[in-house]
């Protein structure tokens, strides 16, 4: 066994415990956190395979971004989880057995079509993963990256619409009306005679 | 003994398995489904990059670049609408979404 092989299967393990903590933790902040080990671990087995780019991505944007957006959108919703969780003993045996009938079919066709397959091959020590994804990227599916940037924008888009809104409870001022009125829009000076107060209206006012 | 193609995409059925698990287990939970649509996107992801290492292409990678934009995009858009229907709702559990009494 060499120190690869090792490194693989201590690999999956964590990646298969984490992966079951994620659907089965009480608390879905310990499941976030768990998905965050999944996908840090996946990040490793790629790097085993030395896919270093896609292994980095997945760490710095996916886990570093998208896996925090997570933690921060659990964290902020004060969430109670005790009805949440009915019917798990009602499906636990039905699910576990349809889950390990679906990964046996699946783990013996891939045999059957790749298990004598050869070891993966070891690109080469001058192979520049970083550059050889690079130049595929922006030469033969350059219209794929922008359409994957118009798909995030979208996204961003989307996201904002969404949970955009007017609050009702608080005042505010809005500066374009500030800015745009007149004076005679505020103060109206009107010419009139001087009034002379009596007796009778003051007593008047302070009925009223 | 070494470790092959086979390897790999095993451990994705795996993963794959227990991202369809998740979704029978925690049905009610809206926020556990949205991670095991993450556990899935990331079984097909593991798929891609063995297969594209095991042929020597690099297409099946940058297949996984595109898979990784949607899945974030997804996963904005998931997480917006689910701070909405908390914000309306006060609960994320999904049998109480029934609004539209389909």
């Amino acid at each position: 066994m060499s120190f690869d092989t090792v490194l693989f299967y201590l690999l999956a393990i964590v990646l298969v415990v984490a992966a079951f903590r994620v659907i089965t933790a009480t608390s879905p902040v310990t499941g976030v956190l768990h998905l965050i080990l999944t996908f840090f671990t996946a990040s490793m087995m790629w790097m085993l395979i030395q896919a270093e780019f896609l292994a980095l991505v997945l760490v710095i944007v996916y886990v570093g971004a998208v896996m925090v957006l997570f933690l921060f959108v659990v964290m902020m919703l004060d969430m109670r989880t005790e009805g949440l969780k009915q019917g798990l003993k009602v499906y636990l045996p039905l699910g576990l057995t349809i889950g390990g009938i679906m990964v046996l079919e699946m783990a013996f066709v891939l045999l059957r079509s790749w298990g004598d397959a050869p070891a993966l091959p070891v690109p080469a020590d001058d192979f520049d993963n970083t550059l050889a994804l690079g130049t595929a990227m922006y030469t033969q599916y350059a219209y794929a990256v922008e359409i994957g940037g118009v798909v995030l924008l979208v996204g961003m888009i989307c996201a904002i619409a969404l949970t955009l809104r007017k609050r009702g409870d608080y005042k505010r001022t809005d500066p374009g009306k500030q800015v745009r009125v007149r004076a005679a829009d505020r103060v109206r000076l009107v010419s009139m005679p001087a009034q002379v107060e009596t007796a009778d209206a003051q007593s008047e006012g302070a009925q009223k | 003994m070494t470790i092959g193609l086979s390897h790999y995409l095993i451990v994705g059925a795996i993963l794959f398995a227990m991202g369809v698990f998740g979704f029978f287990l925690n049905r009610r939970n809206l926020i556990v489904l949205l991670m095991s649509i993450e556990l899935i996107l990331l079984a097909a992801n593991m798929n891609f990059v063995a297969f594209s290492i095991g042929s020597g292409d690099p297409a099946g990678q940058i297949f996984v670049f595109f898979v990784l934009t949607v899945a974030a995009a997804e996963a904005a858009i998931g997480l917006a609408i689910l701070v909405l229907l908390f914000r309306n709702l006060s609960t994320i559990n999904v049998d109480k979404l029934d609004q539209l009494k389909g």
